[in-house]
């Protein structure tokens, strides 16, 4: 795109600017929370945004570390992310790939088959596998999350990878061949190397998917413990009507920075698997 | 390439199995395949069949009672609340969410100064996890300390003796559930929209310009129906999204106050695990089976429009 001039970009700001402060807002307005002491926060003169009366302070952080299960929870959601990527990665990239490119017509019914699971909502699933889980005797198990989360992250990937393959040459893999590669080897030494961006992007958006899940984590697991971050601080951080506000906010704010960087780094990659899948 | 290069004869160099489409093929997405099905093809069949029973919390089984589930539901004054609000709720989010992203999502595709900062400013809602940032909502519409109402009564906009409680009354609380949803939903659909627009071929633009179409004659007759089957798709993702979702509504509300913000997730969820009614949980929430399937058409042939376009 041609580089425009610097007036030529006003309407644009006057567009995106306000819709990125409204979108932005409540995180700033997590961001003051969470480093105002107690007595700041609920003194009305400087509510929306002075800062008094010890503010800014560290200790909501430190209590959220020290005083709660917090780092616990962060473990666990990072435990089971992992494993549910690794499981995902070992499935979905051998199917994305067979779909995108070993397969004619069928491949991409199939492709778009095993898309439309994903819309399949946990909602219509979270009874029958919360019983399910209760016989397997996997409740109130980090292991029950590894076990279900699979079901959605599989059918999101493959359909992204398959979208990253088909923009891959297939003159590459055809000179691979030529050169006398098996097909097995040309996918593990040819492909996989070029697409490592886009399946860094289908880790990224996988994990992303795991933190993000809240129906199962509630249904599966209660003791505090067992917890992951989307169901911990709700549960346990919320006690009746005590409300650890700085805390809070602390807790909210130290996962989802880090993963709204990591997103905005993948983003052109996503849109590439994107408009390269079921959908082209 | 970083092939090692064995240049060997490829004569009566058996082929192993590997080697053919129709074997290899099969190999590689038989595992994706049967996971699927295992995970959400079986839990499918069981909720389907949970539903025609009177299973309780302590069994997977029950006795086989028809549609008995499904009648009296249908029946039931908060599954009739639910059902409405899961309806209006979802219309009102997308049709927020469509309009503000078809807009952002035109700006957005352009080249600018501070655009990846922006970008991620933009971001942040549908990156961060839906629990956790409801649970800043929960503190943004706090009935004491609300910074909406500060900001209110700075304007002079509400009385500062009463000022609206958002999460306590009816109305408030809907038009609460409502925004956090479209807040949450409009990044998704405009990095979707920005797909669209960024698959639109370079030609079908110079040739809008060697017909002299700009502005905005071009953006109505070129660029508006070319984006519309990928709208669509984002639409159709924003249905599940918000039809499905029970986080909102669970930390915001739990569904009050007096279940009128009940939504069918939620709902399923307090008869099925809270109240320990299986059978009946299960056939609330297959109620929402209607709509996904009717989703699915529409996804599939949209699918196809965009193919041939």
């Amino acid at each position: 795109m041609r580089p425009h001039r610097t007036y030529s970009n006003i309407p644009t700001y006057l567009v995106v600017g306000p819709f990125a402060i409204l979108l932005a807002f409540p995180f700033y307005w997590m961001l003051w929370t969470a480093l105002k002491t107690e007595l700041d926060l609920y003194n009305v003169d400087s509510v929306p945004f002075g800062l008094s009366k010890g503010s800014p302070t560290i200790d909501n952080i430190t209590f959220l570390f020290t005083d709660t299960e917090y780092t616990r929870w962060l473990v666990n959601t990072a435990v089971v992310g992992v494993a549910v990527v690794v499981i995902t990665l070992l499935v979905a990239v051998p199917a994305g790939y067979a779909l995108a490119r070993l397969s004619g017509n069928w491949g991409q019914t199939l492709g778009v088959g095993i898309f439309l699971v994903y819309l399949v909502p946990p909602t219509l699933l979270f009874l029958p596998l919360s019983r399910v889980i209760a016989e397997l005797g996997l409740q109130d198990r980090l292991g029950s999350l590894v076990l279900v989360y699979p079901g959605f992250t599989i059918p999101f990937s493959t359909w992204l990878l398959m979208g990253f393959f088909k923009t891959i040459p297939r003159e590459l893999e055809d000179a691979a061949q030529v050169d006398g590669a098996s097909r097995l080897r040309t996918l593990i030494s040819v492909i996989f190397p070029i697409s490592l961006p886009g399946i860094l992007t289908v880790v990224i958006f996988s994990f992303s998917l795991v933190v993000n899940e809240f129906i199962y984590a509630v249904s599966f697991i209660t003791a505090s413990s067992s917890k992951t971050v989307s169901t911990g601080i709700y549960t346990e951080l919320i006690r009746g009507d005590v409300f650890f506000w700085g805390a809070l906010m602390a807790a909210t704010l130290i996962p989802s920075i880090p993963l709204a960087l990591l997103y905005n780094l993948f983003l052109d990659r996503f849109i590439q698997g994107f408009t390269g899948g079921a959908f082209r | 390439m970083g092939v090692a290069a064995h240049v060997e004869p490829r004569i009566r160099r058996r082929r192993s199995l590997l080697e053919q489409r129709r074997f290899l093929a099969p190999a590689l997405i038989a595992p994706a395949v049967l996971l699927v099905l295992l995970l959400v093809g079986g839990p499918l069949i069981l909720s389907v069949y949970l539903s025609f029973t009177n299973a309780t919390g302590g069994s997977l089984s029950g006795d086989f009672v028809g549609f008995d589930n499904f009648t009296s539901e249908w029946g039931d004054r908060n599954f009739q609340t639910a059902l409405r609000n899961t309806i209006f709720f979802t219309v009102a989010v997308n049709v927020l969410v469509v309009v503000g992203a078809a807009v952002l999502s035109h700006f957005l595709v352009r080249e600018f100064r501070g655009r990846w900062f922006l970008r991620f400013l933009i971001l942040l809602p549908w990156a961060a996890p839906v629990a956790l940032s409801t649970i800043g909502f929960l503190w943004i519409f706090d009935s004491l300390f609300s910074v909406i109402n500060w900001v209110l009564v700075h304007a002079s906009l509400v009385d500062q003796f009463n000022p609206p409680q958002w999460l306590g009354d009816r109305e408030n609380a809907m038009a609460a559930i409502i925004s956090v949803h479209a807040w949450r939903l409009l990044p998704f659909a405009t990095v979707i929209m920005i797909a669209g627009l960024a698959s639109i071929p370079t030609e079908v633009n110079d040739a809008a310009k060697v017909d002299g179409a700009t502005g905005l004659k071009k953006l109505w007759y070129v660029t508006l129906p070319l984006q519309l089957p990928i709208a669509l798709i984002a639409v159709l993702f924003g249905i599940v999204f918000t039809a499905t979702d029970m986080a909102v509504v669970y930390i915001l509300t739990r569904g009050g106050p007096f279940n009128s913000t009940q939504v069918l997730p939620m709902w399923a969820f307090a008869t099925g695990v809270q109240s320990g009614d299986l059978g009946a949980g299960a056939a609330v929430a297959l109620y929402l089976l209607p709509v996904l399937a009717l989703v699915t058409v529409l996804m599939l042939y949209f699918a196809k429009r965009v193919e041939v376009s």
